[in-house]
């Protein structure tokens, strides 16, 4: 008994400085869904498999699909990575996705430009990944 | 004496979801009680006849936040017979893994709580550190601590790391030193063992009639366990002990849970050690061909029933569940009479409560002069009666927008 209130008298605390300091999680976190637009061939079977009609693929062109995701719908289930045949989309753990303004959990993945530049991996958070207003 | 009845709910301090009991008192004793569920009615069995089968098993998994994994195991063992799959063996075992790691997490949880309506708050504390560890696992595993998503049609979707499986097998030890010493606070504290015995008293014969389930059934000595009578996923090629009590009270209750936490981490070593290799899943198809299937499984809370017609295309066309709770509810009005007023939370707790599973159907009690409203119409309605009373909206929701424009 007394040794462990003098081990907890000395114990650091376990709460952690979130948000000063950064969260750590799970490396298996199912968060952010990210779309890489150069391996898309259209075939919307997560558009299909979606159980939150999160998702919307527009062809803009020849192969050219376009890929805008609702953050505020999606329930991070990641079955869409799972369904997608080319590996298009896949899971990320990025979890801080709250926003005051609901139109920017409106997420559109870009699609390359029609003659291919330099590959561009939908790396975050800098662009292709843009964020719409 | 004239009898009073008093409301408890449907918002109340002791118990976390609303539920309404109208208890009737003779004094401070509890002469009977009548109960109003349905507030947390979703619609969702009619929803899930909109969806495929895919999007339906993450709303099945919704019904519940703390059983998720049973809900889903149910649902898609139906799904796999109608559809004759065969699941690889790894992928019964991982799948059974998780079942024992949530019913630790579960029953932990409810041992926490029911010290918490006992006024027992320093064993609430203990236990949820105690979940904490299984918690961290299942969000290891299935990348999310509530809603895990492990199941899909035909297997698991996630694999286990043979640095995961060390690690599982090191906080299991963990916890069985940990509840070893929470059965012997529940066998020799005698404040304990004095609040909890000889309330809500259900004896055998009534909980065969009334068809209790799950750890309510066991603590009353109905021998019943799904894993054992009808095995399903990997329960076939583990031991363990079904844990019987003949208390018939809530102390019985305590006893009976905590005695399954050591099964489960028993369980949980064999699964481990026996683990086969091989793939985690088959291919599944889209269409399920026609046909019925009604699947059991031992939730956490007792046994969960789900029932799948399907009619040949990619959704179902009837989907029912029969949730542990709703078997329980008539054992909980026999349990609770006779007692005082002041043990009604911890009797009602005692069946580890979940209205959310419950709440399967409502029945619309009209009064003369009630209106059926469209959507459009309601919300007009709440927007007019809100204006009456000086409070606007689209203005508020203006400012925000002119206060989110000056952040931009």
């Amino acid at each position: 008994m007394l040794g462990e209130v003098l081990a907890h008298l000395c114990a650091k605390p376990n709460t952690i400085k979130y948000p000063f300091e950064p969260a750590v999680v799970e490396a298996g976190l199912r968060g952010k869904i990210k779309f890489v637009a150069e391996k898309c061939i259209g075939c919307k079977i997560c558009v299909k498999d979606c159980p939150a009609d999160a998702i919307t693929i527009t062809k803009i062109g020849d192969k050219r699909f376009e890929c805008v995701f609702d953050l505020d719908k999606c329930i991070y289930c990641a079955q869409c990575v799972d369904s997608c045949p080319k590996k298009a989309l896949s899971v990320t753990n990025e979890f801080e996705l709250a926003q005051l303004d609901k139109h920017k959990l409106r997420f559109v993945f870009h699609a390359p430009d029609a003659p291919p530049t330099p590959p561009a991996p939908a790396a975050q958070p800098e662009p292709p990944v843009a964020k719409t207003a | 004496m004239s009898k009073i009845t008093i409301p408890l709910g449907p918002q109340h301090p002791a118990l976390k979801e609303p539920a309404s009991f109208k208890i009737t008192l003779n004094g401070e004793e509890i002469y009977s009680m009548d109960m109003r569920l349905g507030y947390n009615h979703r619609g969702i069995e009619k929803a899930c006849e909109e969806r495929t089968y895919i999007q339906g098993l993450y709303l099945i998994e919704r019904i519940c936040g703390i059983c998720s994994h049973s809900h889903s195991t149910a649902y898609i063992q139906a799904l796999e017979e109608l559809a004759g799959l065969q699941v690889p063996k790894r992928g019964l075992y991982i799948r059974t893994l998780i079942a024992e790691l949530e019913r630790i997490h579960s029953h932990l949880l409810w041992l926490g709580v029911a010290a918490h309506e006992v006024g027992f708050d320093t064993l609430l504390m203990y236990a949820w550190r105690d979940r904490e560890l299984v918690m961290d696992h299942l969000a290891e595993i299935g990348g999310n601590r509530v809603n895990y998503a492990v199941n899909t049609l035909g297997g698991v979707r996630r694999d286990l790391t043979p640095a995961e499986i060390a690690h599982i097998l090191k906080d299991v030890d963990t916890l069985e030193e940990r509840t070893k010493y929470y059965a012997q606070v529940a066998t020799e504290e005698s404040t304990l063992i004095a609040r909890l015995s000889k309330i809500g008293y259900l004896s055998k014969t009534d909980a065969e009639l009334l068809g209790a389930v799950g750890p309510t059934a066991r603590a009353c000595s109905v021998d019943r366990d799904i894993r054992r009578d009808d095995p399903y996923a990997a329960y076939g090629d583990v031991q363990f002990k079904v844990c019987v009590d003949d208390h018939c009270d809530v102390y019985g209750r305590v006893l009976v849970r905590v005695g399954e936490l050591m099964e489960s981490y028993s369980i949980i070593r064999q699964l481990l050690k026996n683990l086969p290799d091989g793939p985690i899943a088959v291919k599944a198809p889209r269409r399920i061909p026609a046909g019925e299937a009604i699947s059991r499984y031992e939730a956490p809370r007792g046994e969960d029933c789900h029932y799948v017609k399907a009619n040949g295309t990619d959704k179902p066309e009837r989907v029912k569940i029969r949730a542990p709770t709703l078997a329980n509810w008539r054992a909980v009005r026999k349990m609770i009479e006779g007692n005082y007023l002041a043990d009604a939370p911890i009797i009602i707790a005692a069946i580890d409560p979940c209205f959310s599973c419950t709440d399967r159907a409502i029945e619309l009690v009209r009064p003369a002069g009630a209106a059926t409203l469209t959507w459009g119409a309601l919300r007009q309605h709440g927007i007019d009666w809100y204006r009456k009373q000086g409070l606007d909206f689209a203005d508020l929701n203006k400012k925000l927008a002119t206060q989110l424009g000056r952040v931009k």
